[in-house]
């Protein structure tokens, strides 16, 4: 049913905006199924304009140890890609908050790619990111995304040529995910300056919206993304290990993973763009 | 698909976006620096004059005669450092050098492709640093004191499996932290384009000596070659120069505990998928979790293989076939007590698998067995399996 409101969502909400949109990601049945499914609807209901979902893969090679443990729970929780889908459809049922899934190529081969696709965008999915497929391999993907009608997001970073960028922006769908940190995906303070010189590059060179992620996790960084032109940014760490923490406490994590993005939000908000 | 980072369907690219730029990188100095006269020159001294190429091809005069055929070593084990590993090694720590590149990081299991890590970056004056799982680390503890006693810094890999495969993962990770200034010295016939290609290069030394040195001993070429199959690198490196002729050529795979036991027997029990950037046979679930993988030899101890190897599978070119760990044991024993040498465990597998073979072919079939490490490195683990020895 939901298929046919796809297209538009990513792109009614970045043409809406008013400020820089907070990407609140976090890991597919982390600590497990139930909860996972409380915690992404407290992240919406606390200020997330935007979902990124991680269906976990064994061998996540773009991530850091935080999201690296969180993969081990929701695996160990018994988490895999046919649940990972109902998960999704769990929260279409009473949210139209654009989601995004982020995984890895093995994860979409197995289940075939086409299939996969299809499969994402019946359980309401908007979007999908491949962390391990540059546009080198992106062909057969791309074409699986534009027949189901889903986004293919694709990443771009600051090693990546002139050449190849114009090639990525042109084969892109939904938004632009800058990989904003070298290395891994963590907790980082700061913001590199070669990160805003390349999202100023990017934003220069494409009408599509352009998101940074990887070493995002407090209001400050995002302030200073914002000031920069991001469209939105994207928490993933941060979120996960406050949930990490919390499930070692014994507690229920969904409190302060409400808490969190409220005040990752308060660093959204930029007057210029008011 | 015929594409230029691909052995048919198996191979590519399939890495984060911040990889490409070192991907491209090494791809130009792959098809640059290495063929050039100066970088050959270099790497054929290093190889004769520090590593002790060419190696020899020993005939086995108790085995060929217990076995009822004519059988050879290619004596890998007799190379500097103890097996092929270093052929490779030095090839891509010259290529670091030729790059401007000021470090290295690496990836072992076993520990010999750490150790031939070492030796390159202390001969040429490269820091090295190694990714170990813990689990290997234990297992294979006189490689880590070698590795350090030859100022290289190990890392301990605590994620995943403890393994290898976590080592790469951990490798691969530090390699898009630090690609400017850093090359990853990947030890095997793995990993993403130009990785499988460029390792095999560097290894096909051991077949093109091979060829030449039965050609001048039996006048003919062999009927079969047998190698283990890890990643694959010595396997390569062996067949390569033989792949258009009338040989027969076998893989020893990790077949472990057995049929239905813990393995890795990649090629025989696996299908295809990715993990480290490369499409290839893996050890998988149904929903694509990569599995862990037994062996008692730490250097067969891998979930996948090189996408070559698929290929050739596929192909029918290579036959590819598991031995179990008890098989592997019981060659390490028999080549140690019929021949006077100890071979590494993964090399006890390409053993075991010879002498199965062996009973196909008549008193003048030509066998070759590349040999390749030798099993000090062993001897600790293979003593406690047995309480002592037997």
């Amino acid at each position: 049913m939901q298929v046919n409101h796809h297209d538009s969502r990513i792109a009614d909400l970045f043409g809406s905006r008013s400020g820089t949109l907070l990407v609140a990601c976090t890991m597919a049945g982390d600590p497990d199924f139930v909860t996972s499914i409380r915690i992404i609807q407290e992240m919406i209901d606390a200020g997330g304009d935007m979902i990124e979902l991680v269906m976990p893969h064994s061998d996540p090679v773009a991530d850091g140890p935080v999201m690296q443990e969180a993969v081990s729970r929701a695996l160990d929780a018994g988490m895999n890609t046919d649940r990972f889908f109902s998960l999704i459809s769990e929260i279409r049922k009473g949210y139209g908050t654009p989601l995004v899934v982020l995984t890895y190529a093995n994860i979409v081969i197995q289940r075939g790619i086409e299939q996969f696709y299809r499969d994402a965008a019946n359980a309401g999915a908007d979007g999908v990111a491949v962390a391990d497929v540059p546009l080198e391999e992106s062909g057969l993907f791309i074409a699986a995304a534009r027949n189901a009608g889903i986004e293919p997001i694709l990443f771009v970073s600051r090693t990546t040529s002139k050449d190849r960028l114009e090639k990525i922006l042109s084969a892109a769908g939904g938004f632009i995910y800058l990989v904003a940190a070298m290395g891994v995906t963590g907790i980082r303070g700061g913001v590199p300056e070669e990160t805003l010189v390349c999202l100023r590059e990017v934003k220069g060179r494409t009408g599509l919206p352009v998101v940074p992620g990887f070493g995002i996790s407090g209001p400050e960084q995002i302030r200073t993304y914002a000031a920069s032109g991001a469209d939105g940014v994207i928490v993933g760490s941060a979120l996960v290990k406050e949930i990490a923490q919390q499930v070692k406490l014994g507690c229920d994590p969904v409190l302060k993973v409400g808490e969190l993005i409220r005040r990752l939000k308060s660093g959204c908000i930029v007057d210029s763009q008011c | 698909m015929n594409e230029p980072t691909r052995f048919g369907a198996y191979g590519g690219q399939y890495v984060p976006e911040t990889l490409i730029c070192a991907l491209e990188e090494l791809e130009q100095a792959y098809r640059t620096i290495v063929p050039s006269r100066a970088f050959q020159t270099e790497m054929e001294y290093y190889l004769k004059e520090y590593a002790g190429r060419e190696t020899p091809l020993t005939f086995c005069r108790n085995m060929s005669r217990d076995c009822g055929c004519r059988i050879y070593l290619k004596r890998e084990d007799l190379l500097h450092s103890g097996a092929h590993k270093l052929n490779n090694a030095l090839g891509q720590a010259l290529l670091t050098k030729a790059m401007g590149k000021k470090r290295i990081i690496a990836e072992t299991g076993a520990g010999q492709h750490g150790v031939a890590t070492a030796i390159a970056g202390a001969a040429l004056g490269l820091p090295v640093e190694v990714y170990m799982g813990v689990e290997d680390m234990g297992r294979q503890s006189l490689n880590v004191a070698r590795m350090e006693m030859l100022g290289a810094r190990v890392i301990p890999v605590r994620s995943g499996s403890r393994t290898l495969k976590d080592a790469i993962n951990e490798a691969l990770r530090e390699w898009v932290a630090n690609v400017g200034d850093t090359h990853y010295l990947i030890g095997s016939v793995v990993g993403p384009h130009p990785f499988p290609a460029l390792v095999r290069d560097f290894q096909t030394v051991i077949g093109r000596e091979t060829r030449d040195q039965i050609l001048e001993k039996e006048e003919r070429l062999p009927d079969v070659l047998v190698a283990c199959v890890g990643g694959g690198s010595n396997a390569i490196g062996m067949f390569h120069a033989f792949l258009k002729d009338d040989v027969a050529l076998f893989g020893a795979e990790a077949g472990g505990e057995g049929i239905k036991g813990r393995h890795g027997a990649t090629l025989c029990r696996g299908r295809p998928g990715v993990l480290h950037g490369t499409y290839t046979y893996l050890i998988q679930d149904a929903f694509g979790q990569i599995l862990e993988s037994h062996s008692i030899s730490a250097g067969l101890d891998y979930p996948g293989v090189g996408p070559e190897h698929s290929f050739l599978k596929d192909e029918g070119r290579v036959t590819y076939q598991p031995v179990t760990d008890e098989e592997a044991l019981d060659s390490f024993f028999y080549l140690s007590r019929t021949e006077g040498i100890l071979p590494a465990l993964e090399s006890a597998h390409a053993v075991a698998l010879a002498r199965t073979i062996a009973d196909d072919l008549d008193d003048d079939g030509i066998l070759v067995i590349n040999l390749s490490g030798r099993g000090d490195k062993d001897v600790a683990q293979v003593a406690a399996l047995m309480g002592g020895c037997r």
